[in-house]
């Protein structure tokens, strides 16, 4: 069945803190097999022009993502998250995300749309830090393949 | 944010240098751990396959984090991309055995955007098998 067209515009409240800690970006990092030293050397990010080491970019997903369980979860909603795919995702960012960050997300739905029977959802995150700054927006577009023989 | 390229050095068209990067399955399970996506399409096979997946899948945003390398490598400042997107068009198929798959990523300035910004366009390609596995995967990068 067609997501409630009435959930459109429909912003979920801002999520408790996450710290970023450094450790965390140096296990990210290595994960993805990247040594820049800007994301484990305070003394390479800080020659950068950066306070502390910097995240990968994609970092911040881990994030937006969880936020975004919010929306997903959502009752509802009704989403049927074990259909779920990941269409696209996009990032603008004011800054990078660093180590020290306490970032809160705000999520909205941006957009619901259904085609050929698959329900497209665009959640938009919105990263800001401790002082209310803006740090980086996050678009996931989740699409949710229509149930054999529906 | 200090770019080692400067802006008046690039044209459209310009290439960035390419990068293969491997994956295997204990690639996966790293990244489930570092990013907390436990999904078991990239790791269990049985679930993969039962959910209709010719094989594990490595994480889109796992892909997504490879691509952007070849920008963040090119500019040295990771902190200098802006703008990061996009669409995970087929999934990187990643078999059983020590050699796994690879992702294979070229990308070039497609649009110089802002003289005064200093911001260029980059429009990058990842392949893996043969097959595009992100499409609309564009950076927007702030140079020296």
């Amino acid at each position: 069945m067609a997501l409630d067209q009435s959930f459109v515009g429909r912003t979920y409240p801002p999520t408790a803190p996450y710290e970023v800690g450094r450790e965390k970006i140096r296990e990210f990092a290595v994960a993805v097999g990247d040594d820049n030293p800007a994301y484990t050397d305070p003394e390479a990010a800080k020659a950068l022009g950066h306070t502390d080491v910097i995240a990968p970019p994609t970092f911040v997903f881990a994030i937006t993502f969880s936020a975004a369980g919010q929306v997903i979860q959502d009752p509802q909603l009704g989403l049927d998250y074990s259909r779920v795919v990941h269409g696209d995702q996009k990032f603008a960012y004011s800054r990078p995300v660093r180590a020290g960050d306490r970032l809160t997300v705000t999520s909205t739905i941006e957009a619901i749309k259904s085609l050929a029977g698959n329900d497209i959802l665009d959640i938009r995150g919105e990263v800001h830090d401790e002082a209310g700054e803006h740090v980086v927006t996050a678009w996931t577009k989740l699409v949710s393949r229509a149930a054999e023989g529906a | 944010m200090t770019a080692k390229i400067r802006y008046e050095d690039v044209e459209p068209g310009t290439e960035l240098p390419a990068a293969s990067f491997p994956v295997t399955r204990a690639t996966l399970v790293q990244y489930a751990g570092a990013s907390g996506d436990f999904n078991p399409i990239h790791w269990n096979e049985r679930f993969a396959k039962e959910v209709g997946l010719p094989d594990v899948i490595a994480h889109g945003m796992f892909t997504m984090a490879e691509a952007v390398r070849v920008v963040t490598d090119w500019v040295g400042d990771p902190g200098a991309v802006s703008e990061y997107g996009v669409r995970f068009t087929k999934p990187v198929i990643v078999p059983n055995d020590d050699t796994g798959a690879l992702i294979e990523v070229t990308a070039k300035v497609a649009a110089k955007l802002d003289d005064e910004a200093r911001t260029v366009r980059v429009d990058i390609t990842a392949m893996s098998a043969g097959q595009k596995v992100l499409g609309m995967s564009r950076a927007v990068v702030r140079l020296a």
